[in-house]
């Protein structure tokens, strides 16, 4: 079965004044039918811009090659009106910063309402029944009251609810989400989360996770790919990877989170130096000059990502054992 | 209100072996109030040589008010911070600047902290032009070479812009400025909340290493309660305006007291141990607060009764009528819930 969301080759760079950068190097990936996919990395590691693309939302001086197929057809180079039947729709988006994804000048009912309005030919009456509803489902209380009220008037964890209903309102086959908890205090993200993972078993439907936090993926994601400098160094089975990670990058970052169990460390554990700026030219490993397991080969030939298992793939020419 | 300072003080003291008689900082009884809201409500403290101090709680509870509140960069309604003996918030202007030597403070945001137009060389020199103007300028450079040095930067970056660096640099830069007149004080103000995890412990580290150099007392403030784990002698938890829970840190994990203190541990995610383990560190009598609690109503809540009321799953009518106090429970822990005494037993 053809997946959901194929990904094939893609690089994304923009041009700026003087220089230009790339911000996605040769990624492909593929998410299923159901699947929650998770993408982590750190800044600039290129984990937004694939889904950027994916959602044909670059910027004006962002150039794209390569391929992005969603159920079987191209988004690179689609028209708008094209863009427009699957976005918001089939294929919707939640973003970091709820406040700025919500407009602040309509009330949450005329913003949900619309969505069914444009994209589902509903009228304005039958769409206000339905995004109340939807309302019930991402479990906002009052939801009769909300649907009266402004953005400004809900809280952080409010409002996210209100863009992950928006996001389900057409029933998608696949919600992308950037960070959706990063906003957010940690009390409030913790019920964001067991917001997403309740929906997911009752919708049914495919869920990218982009973040930064892999304690916030852990408990969602069926599989996770690490990126770093623009490339994906490892892809595996989400519990496989927390328990080994074959990329010394992704067992550098899961070492690095500071636990709230185990033996409190004099000196909390840290990786040296920084990652590369993108517009950096990387010959071999863009991860070497980090890397504690790296020789002369990843200094002049660049790892590709090759199978390593079922599900796992590595792009390292000296992967930790399994 | 009681005051917890004299108590406290003799538990970190058996505690931690930090030998001090006095507090170098003694906050009491501190309120801020913007308009009509109170953003900090009797807040009451104190903070001993080269001790740290951690300071969690989420946002819109008044960390950062209280970290401005004490360097007087907000003014308070009430209250008293005595810095060494003497109260901060009764000096004159003047007589607060040569005080400032030692009371340095590092941001959540680094490059919005650094001055756009100044070299990092300048931004760091600065403050050894206004407290130490005998300097000549040889000797000023060589000082903060060795201050770019000392915090992981190469000396020869003395002349580049903040936006040449990267937001883990900028913090570095932001630290030496901070560290170049020796504090004896510093407040960290989530200082390594907008950086990458790769790059959180480096800066970490090095705040470790210079208050070890320095001898420096640290006040932490931090929403994410492991970094806070990792350095913390003492830990203050705040809520709504309020400290709710002061506890020293091995006490503060293996038995919180505050039922927002076991809510905001529950809520943490983290990674599954290699064995494993549970995802989430379990609590189990806690629930997740209710859905939809507004997370700035409690700022303009009554200030009868508990702030945390309608979150917490002990509540009772009490509750609903009296402020908690904050008292000791055990040696060195104090909780302000009307019921802590219930979850000792």
């Amino acid at each position: 079965m053809a997946p959901l969301l194929s990904v094939d080759d893609l690089t994304v760079g923009f041009s700026q004044p003087n220089r230009s950068i790339s911000a996605v190097r040769q990624v492909s990936l593929a998410v299923g039918a159901r699947e929650c996919v998770a993408i982590v990395g750190e800044s600039g590691s290129g984990k937004t811009q694939v889904f950027m693309a994916a959602m044909g939302l670059l910027a004006g001086n962002a150039t794209a090659q390569g391929s992005v197929r969603f159920e079987g057809g191209e988004i690179l180079g689609a028209s708008p009106s094209q863009l427009n039947g699957i976005r918001g729709s089939k294929l919707t988006m939640i973003f970091q910063d709820p406040m700025t994804s919500l407009t602040p000048h309509l009330k949450i009912g005329t913003q949900l309402a619309e969505v069914l309005v444009c994209h589902a030919g509903k009228s304005w009456s039958e769409a206000r029944i339905a995004a109340r509803r939807m309302l019930e489902r991402v479990r906002v209380p009052d939801p009769a009251r909300r649907l009266n009220q402004y953005p400004h008037e809900l809280s952080g964890g409010l409002r996210q609810r209100v863009t992950i209903g928006m996001s389900l309102l057409c029933e998608p086959s696949l919600v992308i989400a950037d960070e959706p908890t990063t906003a957010l205090d940690v009390t409030v993200q913790a019920q964001i989360i067991d917001l997403l993972r309740a929906v997911r078993e009752e919708v049914g439907m495919a869920l990218v996770l982009i973040s930064h936090d892999l304690g916030v993926v852990a408990g969602l994601a069926d599989r996770i790919l690490v990126m770093y400098a623009g490339r994906i160094v490892e892809s595996a089975d989400s519990a496989e990877l927390f328990q080994h990670a074959r990329h010394p990058y992704t067992a550098a970052l899961l070492k690095c989170i500071p636990s709230l169990s185990g033996p409190r460390l004099e000196r909390l554990p840290t990786l040296p130096g920084q990652p590369p700026q993108p517009e950096d030219v990387l010959e071999g490993c863009a991860f070497a000059p980090r890397c504690p397991r790296a020789a002369e080969r990843c200094r002049v030939e660049r790892p590709i990502l090759q199978d390593a298992g079922d599900v796992r793939r590595v792009a390292c020419h000296f992967p930790l054992s399994p | 209100m009681p005051l917890p300072v004299v108590a406290v003080n003799a538990g970190v003291v058996m505690n931690t072996g930090l030998a001090m008689a006095d507090p170098m900082l003694r906050v009491a009884d501190l309120r801020v109030e913007f308009g009509a809201r109170a953003a900090l409500i009797d807040v009451t403290f104190d903070l001993f040589a080269g001790e740290t101090l951690g300071l969690v709680g989420e946002s819109g509870s008044g960390k950062s008010t209280l970290a401005r509140a004490i360097l007087r960069l907000v003014p308070s309604s009430k209250g008293s911070v005595l810095w060494r003996g003497r109260d901060l918030l009764q000096c004159e202007q003047a007589a607060m600047r040569p005080l400032r030597r030692d009371l340095q403070i590092v941001f959540q945001d680094p490059l919005a902290s650094l001055n756009p137009r100044m070299t990092v060389g300048e931004t760091i020199a600065e403050p050894l032009r206004i407290f130490e103007p005998g300097l000549d300028a040889r000797a000023r450079r060589s000082r903060v070479a060795g201050m770019l040095e000392r915090v992981g930067l190469a000396a020869d970056m003395i002349g580049r812009y903040p936006h040449e660096f990267s937001g883990g640099q900028c913090q570095r830069i932001g630290i030496a400025r901070a560290m170049i007149l020796g504090p004896k004080l510093l407040i960290c103000d989530e200082p390594v909340s907008s950086l990458d995890v790769s790059i959180q412990g480096q800066i970490v580290n090095l705040l470790l290493d210079l208050q070890r150099d320095v001898g420096t007392a640290m006040l932490f403030i931090s929403h994410n309660l492991a970094v806070v784990r990792h350095l913390s002698h003492r830990i203050l938890v705040m809520y709504s305006g309020r400290l709710v829970e002061i506890a020293l840190r091995d006490a503060l994990f293996a038995a919180p007291l505050h039922p927002y203190t076991r809510a905001l541990l529950a809520a943490v995610p983290s990674a599954p141990a290699r064995d494993g383990a549970a995802r989430r560190l379990q609590t189990p009598s806690m629930p997740s607060p209710p859905v939809g609690v507004d997370p700035a109503a409690p700022l303009s809540a009554p200030e009868s009764g508990c702030a945390f009321r309608d979150r917490c799953a002990y509540a009772v009518a009490v509750c609903g009528t009296t402020v908690p106090p904050l008292e000791e429970v055990a040696a060195g822990h104090w909780v302000a819930c009307h019921r802590a005494r219930e979850f000792t037993a």
